[in-house]
């Protein structure tokens, strides 16, 4: 076969070319290609805060937290060693111990205080987190968890100086009174915490422990926004964070 | 040959043993019947997948995965497909809104070809769900 290198490297090339004509034509002919969106309806806002009015909380009030957790799927092991919580009430010199002295109010000093995830600006459980399954949204500030990605090696649980996140140290299934379909429940072995109703925001509402609350006790808005109830609020009043010398910069604002 | 007493026993004993998962599953394992006109489907206003058929029946599994990253990771919660037409990114809510029988449209095909995918660890299937 008579064939020079020079002949048959051009032929080697122009087939390369002509290789390459059909994927092109294909991604020309495709028409749209599918692509995600965020929901029209959605709540906007570039960083979500909650202020929570505790003079406005009732002794033994309960809404707040029950709403919460039916909506989320919370379970009840019924014993405080497994004990899952997104939002709960904790004694004033516990939620505040930078704030307790010798004179203070007894009363005050047991006052249940509702807690719950700060959404800090400066996470450290996303910074512990081995496999950015707690993660901020760049967007709007809330520190979410991916479930699908949790193993479970509770590093957040150490980081976190609120005390914030709860381990399913068993199945949580059986343990769900009343399971709400429109939400996931956990599986053993993962970390879960509250996520400032991110999936209720999406759909246009607010989360379900503002919505439940009768006295208005809780406003939930954007900080950024200066004509937000929340910015009007902490312009208004002086506002306590959970210890604010840790650097963790917390959102959600207490009133007293 | 030598001991061809014992290499030729020992050949077929081979061969049974390779060829046993194929002889053993015959007839005990059929593919599952997917019948396309059962009451639920005549039910349908729309008879049509989110995508072509093929391709859902092939790459269903990829597309929930972009789905999972685009709701949690991104906070995208609609899919706009070829048509341009939306959905809501839902596997309990919009793919079961439709395919409303778990044990016949998911569970037939995953457990003939041996899939255990885990969404349904977490993932509440809209009539298991106590109320």
């Amino acid at each position: 076969m008579n064939f020079s290198r020079r002949a048959l490297l051009k032929i080697a090339g122009i087939s390369l070319i002509g290789a390459g004509v059909r994927p092109a034509l294909e991604a020309l002919g495709a028409g749209e290609s599918p692509k995600t969106l965020a929901s029209p309806n959605r709540l906007v806002g570039k960083r979500w805060a909650m202020a929570i009015q505790t003079q406005k909380c009732p002794a033994g009030c309960r809404e707040c937290i029950d709403a919460c957790h039916q909506t989320h799927n919370v379970p009840d092991f019924g014993n405080p060693k497994d004990e899952v919580k997104w939002i709960w009430n904790e004694p004033f010199k516990d939620v505040f111990p930078g704030q307790e002295h010798r004179y203070i109010d007894e009363r005050l000093k047991e006052k249940p205080i509702l807690v719950l995830c700060n959404h800090c600006d400066n996470p450290p459980c996303v910074r512990v987190c081995p496999t950015q399954a707690t993660f901020k949204r760049q967007e709007d500030g809330i520190v979410m968890m991916d479930y699908h990605r949790c193993i479970g090696c509770r590093f957040c649980i150490a980081g976190c100086p609120y005390g914030a996140r709860s381990m399913n140290f068993r199945d949580p299934r059986p343990f769900i009174k009343k399971i709400n379909p429109q939400f996931p429940t956990r599986t053993k072995g993962v970390v879960e915490k509250c996520n400032f109703c991110e999936e209720r925001l999406a759909r246009g509402v607010m989360p379900a422990c503002v919505e439940a609350c009768k006295e208005k006790a809780l406003v939930f808005g954007d900080l950024e926004n200066p004509a937000s109830d929340i910015r009007k609020l902490l312009q208004a009043q002086l506002t306590l964070r959970r210890r604010p010398e840790l650097g963790t910069q917390p959102q959600v604002y207490y009133i007293m | 040959m030598f001991d061809a007493g014992k290499v030729l026993p020992g050949l077929v004993i081979f061969l049974v043993l390779m060829t046993f998962p194929f002889w053993y599953a015959k007839g005990r394992s059929a593919p599952p019947a997917l019948p396309l006109d059962t009451p639920e489907i005549q039910k349908l206003s729309v008879k049509e997948c989110i995508e072509p058929a093929p391709y859902m029946k092939a790459s269903h599994m990829e597309l929930l995965n972009k789905w999972r990253d685009a709701v949690v990771r991104d906070g995208n919660h609609l899919y706009a497909n070829h048509e341009g037409k939306k959905f809501s990114m839902s596997l309990s809510q919009t793919c079961l809104g439709c395919h409303s029988n778990k044990e016949k449209f998911c569970d037939a095909c995953h457990n003939y070809s041996g899939v255990k995918p885990n969404c349904w660890s977490c993932h509440v299937v809209p009539q298991e769900g106590r109320t």
